[in-house]
């Protein structure tokens, strides 16, 4: 039976971002023009997961021309279908606009934020249905399975994935085969493969991302870890704020199901594996594998001391493989292209791509995926596309609450686990957030300090007591209270944490401070010595008075006052008068010129 | 549902493959239909419903149809133009459902321009 043919499919983008602004109302109507105009049996709506351009959503791709849209609303869909589907002039209202050279680019493949990617764990992102594992198959889902299963001992493939270099993506990097290997050497059954879907920085959706547009991938893979380490039972530790995430793994895990390529005797093979999901209810500490662990088996989260590992004793304290959602998307590919072929990417000890997720100040919001080894100044300025309002950048946030900041001139730093690292940031999950010249870094530190203070379980005091002295003393220090001294002591403690804490997220909850005091101590000092935060972030510090010299008198300070503080009259420097002024802010923002200070 | 095997997958694989390949730009040929007003009224929506029904029947995997507007010679509509990879475009012009087949099967297919509804082969020049 040969499928039916539709002449054009319509991919509209249904990742959390696109539906969050409206993909679902875009597609209804897109749906009933269609079908007003008796073209619903030539043309085919397709919803795909994250499309990745995030910052252009809700986004529809119209193939075969490959005519990419972006900001989509209801009401352009009558246009859409009247001019593009029936008359094939695409409309170039929709287009994709350079935002520096304000150029339309109509082809997906000519806009520079896809050129620069190189698509492996994402390679189906926005082309397949993520809710039909019948596309995903036509992609050649599980054929890699098929192979572990039929063509492949264990060794075979735990030596192929030692080989690629494969590493954790979760952000520490283990090599994934070591991992595989020593779980594999342990004989007490039953052994269980979990997958680590809680993702927990803020600012960071890769994991999501891959999740909503391709679930079988990462089934596939954890089946074939299965086979690898001799294990029958899988766990995706999904955390409960992905819904659409939880709702299309489940729907996959229920089609691989009805097609007994998960469940018992898979591909007649006699091997078994059923995989299940857990929601996690998002606390930030359960991203630690022990404390993962212990909330699936309905405990608290809360870490244990290492080793043993959870290779020998993990889940249940059975022997577990535990890893992250993208690093298990990587290894159908390896085994279908082989290992030559994923290292044929990289850096030396940083092997094929990562996925990122680029947030903040920057223009081209969205998931990306690099080859390892890329500049982080190619991916905020070529594929980021700069930085949002023609400001300066000022710092790149790798690794959220774990990880540090790189200032400019670490820009070239190439994207690999030792060289970020040695910036004082990590790889991480993948978060970038951009922060540009209006972006305090000690607010920044005291921010992420704040976050780990919150997520602290509390098991241990170094982390417990420590961040929270951390806190106090940066919420001086942008309030004005700082003293001579503070930054010594901030960076001594921070060192103790590093050492004393007892897992992982003690261990780098003091990175965002200590890598803002090695980077940016200048603004540090700025706040405690001359009482002045440079990007008028800390309100504490502003003393709200116009700077007569850069007020270039355009008035719109006085538009922005709600409290009717400003005072001014044409040709004229504004004025504000203090005891009216509720430090808002809003003049802050409002000004094109930083003449407040 | 039972078991699959490889070749189920393979099975799956081939059926769902047109759609993919729609997406990926890979194709033999490509039928652009011309569908403005003109066009729609001289009856372009049954070729285009013929098109679409012989790459059902045949199982054709590598054929793009694509819709444009008023051609320009519009008293000659419904028309259509063929464009195999590699070789310059051919125009057709007066169609009917059934030339549309012929040349389906004849041009697009195998390649021998169906001289008897061409108008021209090759594009106009355009600044």
């Amino acid at each position: 039976m040969a499928a039916r043919v539709f002449r054009s499919h319509i991919l509209m983008c249904a990742g959390t971002a696109c539906v969050s602004c409206g993909a679902f109302k875009v597609r209804e109507r897109l749906e009933k023009e269609l079908k007003d105009r008796g073209l619903d049996q030539e043309v085919r709506v397709v919803i795909t997961g994250c499309n990745g351009f995030c910052a252009e959503g809700p986004i529809m791709v119209v193939y075969p021309e490959g005519i990419f849209y972006g900001h989509v609303k209801p009401e352009d869909m009558p246009l859409v279908v009247e001019e593009h589907i029936m008359k094939g002039r695409p409309v170039p209202r929709l287009f994709y606009k350079e935002p520096v050279k304000k150029e339309a680019i109509p082809r997906m493949k000519d806009i520079p934020f896809f050129g620069l990617q190189v698509l492996r764990v994402l390679r189906n992102r926005g082309l397949i249905d993520p809710e039909s594992i019948d596309e995903s198959i036509a992609k050649d889902g599980y054929v890699a399975l098929h192979k572990a299963l039929t063509q492949m001992t264990p060794e075979q493939i735990i030596g192929e994935v030692k080989e690629s270099g494969l590493r954790g993506r979760g952000g520490a990097g283990f090599p994934t085969g070591e991992k595989w290997e020593e779980c594999r050497k342990y004989d007490r059954f039953p052994k269980y493969v979990i997958c680590n879907g809680d993702e927990g920085d803020p600012g960071a959706f890769m994991d999501r991302s891959v999740l909503e547009a391709d679930p079988h991938a990462v089934l596939e893979g954890m089946a074939i870890c299965a086979k690898a380490v001799d294990s029958h039972e899988g766990y995706l530790y999904v955390r409960a704020e992905y819904p659409l995430a939880i709702k299309r793994v489940n729907m996959a895990i229920e089609q691989a199901r009805n097609y007994g390529l998960l469940g018992k005797d898979i591909f007649g093979t006699g091997f078994d594996f059923d995989a299940f999901v857990y929601p996690g209810a998002g606390a930030f500490v359960c991203g630690e594998s022990t404390a993962l662990m212990f909330s699936l088996e309905g405990k608290r989260g809360m870490p244990r001391a290492k080793p043993p590992r959870s290779a020998e004793a993990g889940l249940w304290g059975q022997p577990t493989v535990l890893n992250n959602v993208e690093t298990f998307a990587n290894v159908p590919q390896i085994l279908l292209h082989g290992a030559k072929w994923f290292n044929s990417l990289g850096t030396e000890k940083s092997k094929g791509t990562k996925v990122f997720s680029l947030a903040g100040s920057v223009n081209n919001i969205g998931l990306v995926e690099v080859p390892m080894g890329i500049s982080l100044r190619s991916i905020v300025f070529d594929i980021g596309d700069g930085i949002t309002g023609g400001r300066k950048f000022k710092a790149a946030q790798l690794g959220g609450p774990s990880g540090g900041f790189v200032p400019e001139s670490l820009l070239d730093t190439p994207v690999d686990y030792e060289s970020l690292e040695a910036t004082g940031a990590i790889m991480g999950s993948g978060g970038i957030v951009i922060c540009d010249e209006a972006t305090c870094m000690v607010d920044s530190a005291r921010f992420f300090t704040d976050f780990c203070v919150d997520e602290s379980c509390g098991k241990c005091v170094p982390c417990r007591t420590g961040l929270l002295v951390m806190l106090r003393t940066l919420e001086d220090i942008v309030e004005g209270r700082g003293q001579e001294g503070d930054v010594e002591f901030l960076d001594d403690l921070g060192r103790h944490i590093v050492r004393m804490s007892h897992c992982g997220l003690g261990q780098s909850a003091p990175n965002p401070v200590l890598s803002t005091i090695r980077h940016f101590r200048q603004e540090y000092d700025e706040h405690i010595r001359e009482k002045r935060c440079r990007s008028l972030v800390c309100t504490a510090l502003i003393r709200f008075r116009v700077n007569e010299e850069k007020c270039k008198m355009c008035g719109l300070c006085l538009k922005a006052c709600p409290v009717g503080a400003v005072t001014w009259e044409r040709k004229k420097p504004a004025r504000i008068n203090l005891d009216l002024c509720t430090k808002c802010k809003s003049c802050i923002r409002a000004c094109k010129f930083w003449a407040i200070e | 549902m039972a078991k699959l095997s490889i070749e189920d997958l393979k099975k799956i694989k081939e059926s769902v493959q047109a759609s993919v390949t729609l997406r990926e730009g890979g194709y033999r040929a490509r039928v652009n239909v011309h569908m403005g007003t003109c066009g729609l009224a001289s009856g372009a929506r049954a070729i285009m419903t013929a098109v679409l029904d012989e790459i059902q029947k045949r199982d054709t995997k590598d054929v793009v149809v694509v819709t444009s507007g008023c051609a320009g010679l519009c008293n000659r509509e419904p028309m259509i133009t063929v464009e195999r990879m590699g070789e310059p475009p051919v125009k057709y012009v007066d169609l009917t459902p059934d030339k549309m087949r012929q040349i389906f099967s004849e041009h697009v297919l195998e390649g021998k321009i169906v001289e008897k509804s061409a108008l021209a082969i090759g594009s106009e020049t355009t600044f």
